[in-house]
């Protein structure tokens, strides 16, 4: 097995793991915790197709801001796992089960396309990833819905102040 | 790497996403639950971006194919950026007006 094949099934097997704990655990903010694990694993998938932008947006957009403003939500309403609700096991049994039914219908379905058998994707190798190729497409191509995205922001922005204050 | 590895990989994601929003009754981690799902999508978006990649390099050495692949990624993330900070409001809002984060006390938006 090569390094990359090594890295792979490891990033593979810690993101699996951590996104399941954030199902498992009790407490609200280990369930954060896991999922920044998440996200750490999923940069380390952004890195090894080289796509070195995206891995880098990642841990600053998802694993710091995001992340942290939900564990400063938790903390503000101060949860403890003794008052969380729960479901009761028929609803979370046919929870499981329907998502299990949809993963198996679609891996079913990527079995048999004969389209995806013998496709590789590139990893540790070609930089259209790069900042330099990105950014020249985003301004050149993507400039009107990347300045769009400024106004989507700002109503954003207004609809949570609106929505935050008292009243 | 072959690009079935990376469809696997993505659909257990995807569906471990979907169990946590219909298992769990916490707002918080639902909304968790959806990021996840949206992460899962935006790793698919640049497995395939490079595996157009890798098949348009045989013929073209300086091949860009794929670059549209990995901006829709970014608008992805900045779209979940502004989804998260207006929705973590309503959280807020709910939890202020009920003093709990049940997802079941979403049903009063019914009458």
């Amino acid at each position: 097995m090569s390094t990359t094949e090594i890295l792979f099934f490891f990033l593979s097997a810690l993101a699996l793991f951590s996104a399941s704990m954030v199902l498992i655990s009790k407490n609200p903010v280990h369930s954060v915790l896991w999922l920044v694990v998440t996200f750490f694993a999923i940069s380390g998938h952004y890195i090894l197709l080289n796509a070195q932008f995206l891995a880098i947006v990642n841990i600053i957009v998802y694993a710091g801001a995001i992340m942290v403003l939900f564990l400063f939500v938790i903390m503000l309403m101060n949860l403890n796992q003794q008052n969380e609700p729960q479901k009761n096991f028929w609803m979370k049994l046919t929870g499981v089960i329907s998502g299990g039914c949809f993963m198996m219908v679609l891996v079913s379905l990527v079995r048999q396309t004969l389209d995806m058998q013998s496709k590789m994707a590139m990893t540790t190798s070609g930089d259209i990833g790069l900042i330099k190729n990105l950014g020249k497409v985003l301004f050149s191509d993507y400039v009107v819905p990347f300045e769009i995205t400024s106004v989507l922001f700002l109503s954003a922005m207004i609809g949570a102040i609106v929505m935050g204050k008292k009243d | 790497m072959p690009i079935q590895y990376y469809i696997y990989l993505c659909l257990a994601l995807f569906s471990i996403g979907i169990i946590g929003a219909l298992t769990r009754r916490n707002v918080i981690i639902v909304f968790m639950c959806i990021e996840l799902m949206f992460n899962a999508v935006n790793l698919l978006l640049v497995a395939f971006s490079k595996m157009h990649l890798a098949a348009a390099t045989i013929a073209d050495k300086a091949s860009t194919v794929g670059t549209d692949g990995q901006l829709f990624v970014f608008f992805i993330m900045v779209v979940a950026a502004a989804e998260v900070s207006v929705g973590l409001a309503i959280i807020v809002m709910l939890f202020r007006n009920t003093h709990s984060v049940d997802i079941n006390f979403l049903n009063r938006l019914k009458n």
